[in-house]
């Protein structure tokens, strides 16, 4: 072995293993978010009481049937909800498209509370308090949101706040590139 | 004996925060049990991310705790409860990455490191053996480049 390999040779090596490093720092998505696998699949059933009416049942596929909307996944002690409710306010107003509310492992009273002092941004809101949905949804946290197109396929997902930005990044182009 | 016992005292503070976060009866067959353990031990927590689904105390980890068990119960293998969940989480929800053509490096860089580690040690020590035995070969050889 020549003096000159002695030095290159852990060296090459070294090198090698920081672009390996570097490679997979940059590949890897936001930290802590998990990005889901149901992006691009059919939707799961959502077939849950309203949070209104516990003796009222509500099937999302049947009832957006053919159309656009967004799943909204929210509750009452979730911080950062609150801090997400005007935007979606704004998004009611702005977006063209039903939101469909669901309140996560909560107290139905507070929910309704909450709706009632904020103001209700939501077409219909079902409560899936054992969170059985939310589990075959892949939720993790709240808020999240789900853009559902007219063939009951997720388009897209938001974890963490929407915001009017993110509604114009990340949902809206989903939407005109099917006009 | 005061130092004993407040160390007695303070070891007993510690075990209260180690109790199990479980709140789930056991179920009532060995075996399943055992596998609902095994299970949970390898899943990790979606929002803690740190922990395993056994070990975290939020409630998703309870309810996809339910969801282990119920499986099982329902007669479903362990391999379908692992896709089941991967399938909806993704497979950073498995602590244990599977084998396959992404992963391969991260299961193979260990042995190769090993590998490398092993040859380049045994270069050492037969130049060093060689030195010893007065056989100067080597050493002229370095001086000659």
């Amino acid at each position: 072995m020549s003096r000159a390999n002695r030095f290159l040779l852990p060296l090459g090596g070294f090198a090698l293993l920081v672009l390996l490093l570097v490679v997979g720092l940059k590949q890897a998505p936001d930290k802590g978010i998990i990005v889901s696998p149901l992006v691009g699949k059919p939707a799961p059933a959502l077939v849950l009481p309203t949070l209104m009416d516990p003796a009222v049942t509500l099937d999302a596929a049947q009832l957006y049937k053919g159309q656009w909307y967004l799943l909204n996944v929210w509750g009452t002690w979730c911080v950062e909800c609150r801090y997400e409710h005007p935007a979606l306010l704004e998004l009611q107003k702005t977006a063209g498209i039903p939101i469909l509310g669901m309140d996560w492992r909560d107290d139905e009273a507070t929910a309704q509370q909450w709706l009632k002092e904020l103001g209700n941004p939501y077409d219909q809101v079902v409560s899936d308090k054992e969170g059985r949905v939310a589990l075959a949804w892949g939720v993790y946290g709240a808020p999240e949101t789900y853009l559902i197109n007219p063939e009951g396929i997720i388009a897209t997902k938001r974890v963490g706040s929407m915001t009017p930005a993110i509604w114009e990044k990340q949902f809206l182009p989903l939407m005109a590139q099917r006009k | 004996m005061k130092l004993r016992s407040a160390l007695a005292v303070l070891l007993i503070g510690f075990a209260a925060g180690a109790m199990a976060v479980d709140k789930f009866e056991p179920l009532p067959d060995a075996t399943q049990q055992k596998r609902y353990l095994g299970l949970t031990h390898e899943l990790r927590c979606v929002q803690c991310q740190n922990e395993s689904i056994a070990d975290s105390p939020v409630e998703v980890a309870a309810d996809l705790r339910r969801e282990v068990r119920e499986s099982i119960q329902a007669g479903k293998t362990d391999d379908e409860i692992r896709d089941g969940l991967v399938s909806r989480y993704g497979e950073f929800i498995l602590f244990k990455p599977r084998w396959s053509a992404r992963n391969a490096l991260l299961w193979l860089a260990p042995g190769l490191m090993l590998l490398v580690g092993l040859f380049v040690g045994f270069n050492i020590v037969r130049r060093r053996a060689q030195l010893l035995t007065g056989d100067d070969s080597v050493v002229e050889e370095e001086e000659r480049t």
